[in-house]
């Protein structure tokens, strides 16, 4: 009876979808404001119909009710109760549902939060919030149920989640990713809307700048923790393959850090605003078209799942629909977009046309690279694959360059700075990053790495400029303490995401460039050297887990004649579904990973071993984490809510004039 | 032509011309870094290239992985059902390496034999790689294999 409540909470969600994306819309159109405010009490129905259709497969999950197809095929009687919660999104039809709910949940937020926004604007963004939701819904609905049934007899046991699944990685990863995936779906409705209504003035930009903030802010934490996942779960101590779906998430990613970029130009100068409107709609399209990619099993993929192809054409139909629509749309209105105000050849809104540009052309290279095989397939080319080589020939240069644009940038002023004494400190942090870049790789053991050398130069180079753009505006302000609270916060957050990237670029650049890497035949009492330390095999040992059953090997690390510490790596075979799992050993530190993890048994006891010494790894994920967190300190920004409330005032105002 | 004019002109022509050249760098290092895909049979037939970087996929065939007993160093055939190559790999193979199951292997053919740089294996049991069923199609045996699965 339950799971029925589900289904229905989602058949109901799916009728109020279709009401807020007709009504707000034809509200507008015919100018009846009863109808246009119908559309934030549909969103907050819709809402809460998705959120009690959640909750129900969840409690299906977790009180077992195999009667229920998508629960019997994901889960088991022996999985802990946390990862039951995880294993609600941990296959195809619950994870759709996973993002129709986050895309209500946007509904709601924009609902509760748009008060400085006109009623009939914020109603057309919820209308076209509502029909995308009509589109999932109704591929929920009639290709993917989660609520499907076996009835009358229901197994006695669930067939288990996938194994790699299990991990507290994947608690995290897929909502933080769907929150920034689906989030671009608001700036794409506010460009729609101001499409829609043609008032195609800079305001939808400062409107929507916050909401792309958020979403890109949580795209990169979602994709970092991806990253995070992979690297101690799945992929032999590698931090990114350019898999296919890490590629279709990196490519809205690139193209919504354009969005923020262009969007700051268009709030602060009115320039740039049909560029931007056109941002705004590739990147929500390319997320969908990410999702398309996951989903359809078109490519092949960690994140492939074994499915039918009616789905595939169901959201390939949809794509079709969304983007065509959306050009179309734009294609008509855009030519009306007035482009005033002029900029000088060398002054901040040329350094964003250039990062704009870099992105731009960063994003399609990799989406040419993901969709080269299917291309080739396509005309009768055969089966071609496209390796990590092409990837890194390609975005490695390009990204040097976007970096060194970076560090000039925030230091021009709008409109005008021809003044060369603006870039003298420049100059002079160039030197000193290039004189560090170049020793440090002799420095380190081993080779001479002349791409260590660029890449530290590089990220040195960006941190200094960041630091020098940090002092020279907090100086404006008149010395450090009090004029902090004073500097605006966006200020701030962009200082944290330029830091935070260059971070990520040293980390890169030195696992890339430096990691020591062994695979050996070991047995117990074995001895091996790794990095400055002597690692031994001690004991092989069968642990029983509640639902798998482990080979577990304990290695002592010593540091010369003391022990540095004790690990212990597993292989891992589940129960249920008999699938075999690597648990790596990982000794974080600040400047270096210890990664040990056990291969496969050889026979006579011994095992093959991979022995990896991997040097600010770490630094990788803690950059992601500082431009993630710089992307929600700049949304604190007092200015957002101080406008809704000069909007009131002068709103009233016109009120009374009128 | 005023100045605004000259100026958005100058944009456009270094965006359209910078995207340009970003494409033809793309599509020329797209062309020396595709790897092609045979099948075991086409291989069998010497219709692949040899010292050049290509991928074959199929089933491991039953009984053919041998492990030499010193070192990491592995042998197996992978199979379309019609003809087997003969593979060799150093290195750690995956968790779902298996006799019986899809693989696809990575690498260069020397002297006959199927050097490996990388065998990959996917992480659900009922998933197939689109390479190998592509594989089984063409020597006919994918509906064998099929029936065979739900026996």
């Amino acid at each position: 009876m339950i799971p029925e409540i589900g289904h229905f909470a989602l058949v109901l969600a799916f009728g109020v979808s279709i009401c807020l994306a007709v009504f707000p819309l034809y509200g507008y159109l015919t100018n009846q404001n009863g109808f246009c405010a119908t559309a934030k009490p549909l969103a907050l129905l819709q809402g809460f119909a998705l959120a009690v259709s959640f909750g129900v497969l969840m409690y299906g999950f977790l009180a077992h009710d195999f009667s229920v197809k998508y629960v019997a095929d994901n889960s088991n009687l022996d999985l802990p109760w946390y990862f039951r919660m995880s294993a609600v999104w941990g296959a195809h039809e619950g994870s759709l549902l996973l993002w129709a709910l986050i895309l209500a949940f946007w509904g709601v937020a924009v609902a509760l939060f748009s008060r400085g926004i006109p009623d009939h604007m914020s109603a057309l963004v919820l209308s076209v919030m509502g029909m995308i939701s009509v589109g999932f819904l109704a591929f929920m609905l009639f290709t993917s149920n989660p609520f499907v049934r076996i009835l009358p007899f229901a197994p006695g046991n669930g067939a288990d989640l996938n194994p790699l699944l299990q991990d507290p990685g994947l608690i995290f990863h897929p909502p933080m990713l769907y929150m920034g995936y689906v989030g671009l779906s608001v700036a794409f409705a506010f460009a729609m809307a101001s499409l829609i209504s043609g008032k195609l003035d800079s305001t939808w930009a400062r409107w929507s700048r916050p909401w792309t903030t958020v979403a890109w802010a949580f795209l990169t934490l979602g994709i970092a923790l991806g990253s995070w996942w992979a690297y101690y779960e799945l992929g032999w101590g590698g931090w990114w393959f350019w898999d296919p779906v890490e590629n279709a998430s990196l490519i809205p990613w690139l193209v919504a850090t354009a969005l923020m970029h262009s969007l700051a130009v268009t709030e602060k100068r009115g320039l740039f605003r049909s560029w931007t409107l056109l941002l705004a709609i590739a990147a929500f399209s390319l997320s969908l078209l990410g999702t398309f990619l996951v989903r359809s099993g078109v490519l092949t993929s960690v994140h492939a799942f074994a499915n039918d192809p009616e789905r595939g054409v169901f959201i390939l139909g949809f794509l079709i629909v969304v983007i065509g629509g959306s050009l179309t749309l734009y294609a008509v209105r855009a030519s009306k977009v007035s482009e005033p105000g002029e900029f000088g050849w060398i002054s901040r809104e040329s350094f964003l046309l250039f990062n704009n540009l870099m992105l731009t052309v960063m994003a399609v290279s990799v989406l040419l690279g993901t969709l080269y095989p299917l291309l080739v397939d396509a005309v009768g080319g055969g089966k071609v694959s496209v390796g990590p080589p092409f990837f890194n020939a390609v975005f490695v240069p390009l990204t040097a360059i976007l970096v060194s644009g970076m560090a000039f940038g925030p230091l021009a002023k709008w409109r005008q700075s021809d003044d060369p004494k603006l870039y003298r400190p420049l100059i002079v942090t160039l030197i000193v990053s290039v004189l560090v870049g170049l020793v440090w790789p002799s420095v380190l053991d081993g080779n001479y790495s002349i791409g260590t050398a660029l890449g530290v130069t590089l990220a040195l180079w960006l941190a200094i400029a960041t630091g020098v753009d940090f002092v020279k505006k907090v100086g404006l302000y008149g010395g450090l303490g009090a004029t902090f609270a004073r500097v605006e916060r966006g200020m701030i957050g962009m200082w944290l995401a330029h830091f935070g990237l260059a971070v990520m670029i040293f980390g890169v650049v030195m696992v890339e460039n430096h990691t020591e890497h062994r695979d050996l035949r070991m047995g117990v009492g074995d001895t091996q050297q790794l990095g400055n330390y002597d690692v031994r095999m001690t004991d092989l040992a069968v642990i029983n887990g509640p639902n798998y059953v482990a080979d577990q090997a304990t290695f002592e690390i010593y540091q010369g004649e003391t022990l540095y510490k004790t690990v212990t790596p597993q292989k891992r075979r589940y129960n249920a579904s008999g699938m075999v799992m690597t648990e790596a050993a990982i000794d974080s530190g600040f400047t270096r990973d210890l990664y040990i993890a056990m291969g496969e048994p050889l026979g006579e006891g011994d095992w093959a071993v991979r022995l990896s010494v991997k040097p600010f790894v770490d630094w990788i994920w803690a950059g992601a984490f500082l431009m993630g967190l710089g992307g929600f300190v700049s949304i604190t920004d007092k200015r957002y809510r101080k406008r809704i409330k000069e909007e009131k005032a002068e709103a009233a105002v016109e009120g009374a004039t009128a | 032509m005023n100045p605004k004019r000259k100026q958005r002109l100058f944009i456009i022509l270094g965006l359209v011309s910078g995207l340009g050249v970003a494409v033809g760098l793309v599509m020329y290092a797209l062309s020396q870094n595709i790897n092609l895909f045979f099948t075991p049979t086409q291989i069998a037939k010497g219709e692949a290239p040899s010292a050049q970087m290509i991928r074959v996929g199929g089933m491991v065939a039953d009984g053919t992985v041998d492990r030499d007993p010193q070192s990491l160093k592995v042998a197996f055939d992978v199979t379309d059902f019609d003809h087997n190559v003969r593979v060799t790999y150093e290195g750690i193979l995956p968790d779902l390496f298996r006799e019986g199951q899809g693989v696809v292997v990575q690498g260069r053919i020397n002297q006959g034999q199927f050097v490996a740089s990388e065998v990959l294996a996917k992480h659900d049991e009922n998933y197939m790689p689109p390479e190998v069923t592509e594989a089984l199609r063409q020597s006919g045996k994918l509906d064998q294999m099929m029936g065979g699965q739900k026996q």
